[in-house]
């Protein structure tokens, strides 16, 4: 599948990327529930940039083969980064008031979670794999 | 596009939540559903939440403030239509994303709010009915 790029701008893309995560999700040939967990953790990571980082875009890859279903999800932002990412990946710590819940939990829901930050702006990519029925 | 907030008799409110409410959305719907719940005295609150088909932390964590605004202006929220994803997701992701009473659907949602309803007032011993603890 073509990948897809998802510009975040306001809440209204949060939307789309999410719309656009369990279509592409659904197309590959992921269930229900992964297709809930691929759109969950692209709303949430969709989101971080969008507030902490006043925007950023999304990419959605289709990375399957023969053997398995890997679907790739990348957010990146040009925000000011997370100083303790340590912290930010822990539960229950949060510096916007929220729940706490954010990355600790896309972390939980996925099977890949990778995530880089630095001054320049933060990069998190994530995967589901899943292997093919036969 | 708002989210409707349906009267269904003199005392309770029922609120669908579409799939495509984004964050403004959401926000101007709690603050509608406290005016409305203020203004005219509501007691019972139901909100389906089976249109979503991703509820995120954020989402989540609006549904527990709105369901302990409604409690503090002195009414009762049941939550009702989880979909089965939606609750696997919110296990996964944390527990104690949401911390409100939940139904399987409309009808036993309203079921719900009823006890809930009656149940409060007879707590509360300025109505001089027997307290809580008669219950049961």
């Amino acid at each position: 599948m073509h990948p897809q790029t998802i510009e975040l701008g306001n809440s209204g893309d949060l939307l789309r990327a999410r719309l656009a995560a369990r279509a592409m999700a659904k197309q590959i040939g992921l269930g229900v529930m992964d297709q809930t967990r691929f759109a969950t953790a692209v709303s949430e990571l969709s989101r971080n940039a969008l507030v902490y980082a006043k925007g950023g875009c999304c990419e959605l890859r289709d990375f399957s083969d023969q053997v398995q279903i890997r679907l790739q999800a990348e957010v990146r932002d040009r925000g000011p980064g997370i100083v303790d990412l340590q912290r930010a990946l822990s539960d229950g710590f949060s510096t916007s008031g929220s729940l706490g819940a954010g990355l600790p939990g896309t972390q939980r829901l996925v099977d890949h979670f990778d995530i880089q930050t630095g001054t320049a702006g933060t990069v998190v990519c994530i995967q589901i794999v899943r292997r093919r029925r036969t | 596009m708002r989210v409707p907030l349906l009267r269904l008799n003199a005392h309770t409110l029922i609120v669908p939540l579409h799939a495509d409410v984004d964050d403004e959305g959401v926000l101007s719907f709690q603050s509608d559903l406290t005016g409305r719940v203020s203004a005219d005295q509501v007691t019972g609150v139901v909100i389906d939440v089976s249109a979503l088909d991703v509820v995120d932390s954020y989402m989540a964590r609006v549904l527990n403030d709105t369901a302990c605004m409604v409690r503090l202006l002195g009414a009762c929220v049941v939550v009702c239509g989880v979909q089965p994803a939606v609750a696997l997701t919110l296990v996964e992701m944390g527990r104690n994303l949401v911390d409100v009473p939940t139904a399987f659907n409309l009808e036993r949602a309203l079921v719900k709010l009823e006890q809930l309803v009656v149940a409060t007032n007879a707590g509360d011993p300025r109505t001089g009915a027997p307290d809580a603890s008669a219950d049961d």
